[in-house]
């Protein structure tokens, strides 16, 4: 963050290359020295936690890309080599196959973290707009990695996401042969998706290193959305912020390595340990469980094409995000109405989930049949998901904006170190006693 | 406490989520019987015994129709599978693997003339599949394709259970279903039966149509250990062998689990306490 740097180089070799190149100094500044807000909780270890998702995912990835055969002939019996030959391959790919789901776990939570603390409002916007960049990013990087292994979900399920730029006017044909390098998902769509899958995790560590940069230009956001005032609000992120993101990272890699070692199939599908096979379609493609939410408001519009839209314009919402919300008040802590909202929010995104799984024509009550409106029964997965989808716009386009206006607040605290310290006049000793105890 | 509770409540539905989306049960058929399988849970095995028993059952029934092709001959002797035996670390030295292998031809190139030959194979060598092409497969068998058994256990959604249940769910068709002579009706096979069935359309009977008849008889293998050899046994063992097959790690895979876990609860331990420590005391 702004300020003075504090870096003291203190062998001869550092102050040489602090002359030179100071990248000790902006280690020192930017992980050591920085100061966090004192009052962070536990949402706030999911950026370490992703840093971890992402490294893990380009080192396992650069590993099976030793073993793997990216054509249409040999991607899956050199998966399978990988899983049956490849000494340790059998971890390597679980662990690629379920960090992929472990790293939207963690973005959803950051992201939901981030909207229920105001995160992305001034000065923070590009810092979420870039944020948004990085999540844009690993869903293309996901999907095109879910096609490589060429077993039956992933054959259609590329037929079915690349088809549906087909649903553009004027444009839809050319760039789904475009994107295929063919007439049909085959051969050549393998090896684009290859080369992409590859490239695209470099971009997103780049664009990281931007999130990250802005965000110690503008420094952290905290529960209470109040920005730290005086040296009394904050501690340096080593140890504190150090030590509480290295705990909750231990946590969360027992909840992957539960996954990786003992349920590692139960995130994908059986239907992809067959082998792709363009003459037989599987009798219920669906994608990952991370993009059921997208997938559920696409089907939930009649029309192809606006349910394409419709899809997209759920990803533009996030967008848009920190121009829609009109609150002067940051965290949703303070904001009584907004805080149920959000929690509404949440459950219509994880009903669009679970919409998303299954048939649109299932029944939600099991044997109950209510009356036909726009050629499915009420009580079905399509109208529940139609709900929910309208409750997702409605939030981002009706109740921020809205709100923001009519809302009565609740009393926002006059620094973050007044609610923390009972005595305000204790805050000044504590405070000065903090950077002493470091180390 | 109430933050950190809702912190494990929002991971759980997440996961909840995600678990559900995947979990489909097959269209129409009689959910899988559950069997209860050695391999099962964190600590779960193979029974070696019923691995070997599971691998008669596959030679003298299953592989007269369906290939194996990803698993070769050595992986039989391979740890955690049915014929390891730690004397042969390495399995293509181990004499069980080798008569084995030896029981079967293999097409090969002759170096000297380059006329193709028939082998016998090696442990190296892959298991050679019934039929030379998808064509002649289909051809032998009224048009249908035996699937690969290499990960059939893995590529259905209820993996071994589903495979026991098919093995023993054949049954009598009610009256009132019609099926041409080719079909054979099961109750666990995927399908929708209701464009075949004459009766009430509110009680259209589970299950679906399947190529494959009944495969297998009590009796039909002589089990060397003496065990009985009841379909359901029969069925049991060879659900078992197919999970080896799809899976052969299974057992390595939750060792290292075990080991993985214990050191990350210690880990994350010792972190806590760091963390109590340098927090000790700072408000917040």
């Amino acid at each position: 963050m702004s300020g003075h740097s504090t870096y003291q180089p203190k062998t001869g070799i550092e102050r040489w290359l602090d002359a030179r190149l100071p990248i000790v100094r902006l280690g020192y500044d930017s992980f050591v020295d920085y100061p966090t807000p004192r009052n962070l909780n536990y949402w706030w270890t999911f950026g370490a936690i992703l840093s971890l998702c992402l490294a893990s995912q380009l080192i396992t990835g650069i590993i099976l890309v030793m073993h793997y055969n990216p054509s249409a002939q040999g991607a899956f019996a050199s998966v399978e080599h990988i899983m049956r030959d490849v000494n340790y391959g059998w971890l390597i790919r679980y662990m690629h196959a379920n960090g992929a789901s472990m790293f939207f776990i963690a973005v959803y939570i950051h992201m939901l973290r981030g909207l229920y603390y105001g995160s992305y409002k001034a000065p923070r916007e590009v810092l979420w707009l870039l944020g948004c960049v990085i999540y844009l990013l690993m869903m293309a990087t996901a999907f095109m990695g879910y096609v490589l292994p060429w077993g039956q979900m992933s054959f259609h399920g590329a037929v079915v996401i690349t088809n549906l730029f087909g649903a553009l006017p004027l444009v839809g044909e050319s760039i789904t042969t475009w994107l295929w390098g063919g007439f049909a998902v085959d051969n050549p769509t393998l090896n684009r998706f290859f080369s992409l899958h590859y490239l695209l995790p470099f971009m997103i560590a780049g664009v990281v290193i931007l999130h990250i940069w802005a965000l110690h230009v503008v420094g952290q956001n905290n529960p209470t959305g109040v920005e730290p005032k005086s040296k009394a609000d904050t501690v340096p992120f080593t140890p504190y912020a150090t030590v509480k993101d290295a705990f909750a990272l231990s946590v969360f890699l027992i909840l992957f390595a539960w996954f990786v070692f003992f349920m590692p199939n139960a995130l994908g599908h059986a239907d992809n340990y067959i082998p792709a096979n363009p003459l037989v379609t599987p009798s219920h493609i669906v994608p990952e469980w991370y993009f059921l939410p997208f997938y559920a408001i696409l089907r939930a519009v009649p029309d192809k094409l606006m349910g394409v839209l419709a899809m997209f314009g759920a990803i533009a919402c996030l967008f848009a995000l920190p121009w829609l919300d009109t609150s002067k008040v940051r965290s949703m802590r303070y904001r009584p109405t907004a805080k149920i909202h959000f929690f509404i929010f949440v459950v219509a995104c994880c009903v669009l989930g679970v919409c998303g799984a299954k048939l649109p024509d299932d029944q939600v009550i099991p044997g109950v049949t209510t009356f036909q409106l726009m050629a499915s029964d009420l009580n079905s997965f399509v109208w529940l998901s139609r709900v929910a989808a309208l409750y997702y716009f409605a939030f981002f386009l009706v109740i921020l904006p809205v709100l923001g206006l009519t809302e009565k607040t609740l009393p926002v605290p006059d620094s973050i170190a007044s609610p923390a310290l009972s005595h305000p006049a204790a805050a000044p000793a504590e405070a000065t006693a903090a950077p002493e105890m470091k180390g | 406490m109430l933050r950190k509770l809702s912190v494990i409540a929002a991971v759980a539905g997440l996961l909840t989520a995600g678990v559900a989306g995947p979990a489909l049960a097959a269209h129409g058929a009689l959910p899988a019987k559950k069997v209860e399988w050695s391999f099962d849970g964190p600590f779960g095995k193979f029974d070696q015994a019923q691995l070997q028993r599971g691998y008669k059952v596959y030679r003298e029934v299953c592989s007269a129709c369906h290939s194996m092709s990803l698993v070769s001959f050595r992986n039989l002797g391979d740890k955690g599978g049915p014929f390891y035996d730690k004397k042969y670390p390495n399995s293509n030295d181990n004499p069980y693997v080798k008569a084995i292998a030896k029981d079967y031809e293999v097409a090969d190139i002759d170096n000297e003339t380059g006329d193709t030959i028939k082998r016998p194979a090696t442990p190296a060598d892959r298991f050679p599949s019934p039929f030379p092409n998808e064509a002649a497969a289909r051809a032998s068998n009224g048009g249908a394709l035996p699937p690969d058994m290499s990960l059939l256990a893995k590529a259905r959604e209820e993996g071994p259970d589903h495979i026991y249940s098919i093995i023993t769910g054949y049954a009598a068709p009610p009256p009132g279903l019609k099926m041409d002579a080719t079909q054979h009706y099961n109750q666990y096979m995927a399908g929708d039966l209701s464009s075949y069935w004459s009766g009430d359309h509110k009680h259209v009977p589970p299950g679906g149509f399947i190529a494959m008849a009944p495969p297998i008889k009590a009796g039909q293998v002589t089990f060397d250990d003496g065990t009985p050899s009841t379909l359901d046994q029969e069925a049991k063992d060879v659900a078992a062998f197919l999970m080896w097959a799809a899976e052969p790690k299974l057992e390595e895979r939750k060792q290292t689990g075990f080991a993985v876990l214990i050191y990350l609860l210690l880990f994350a331990g010792l972190l806590y306490a760091s963390y109590r420590k340098v927090w000790k005391n700072e408000s917040h």
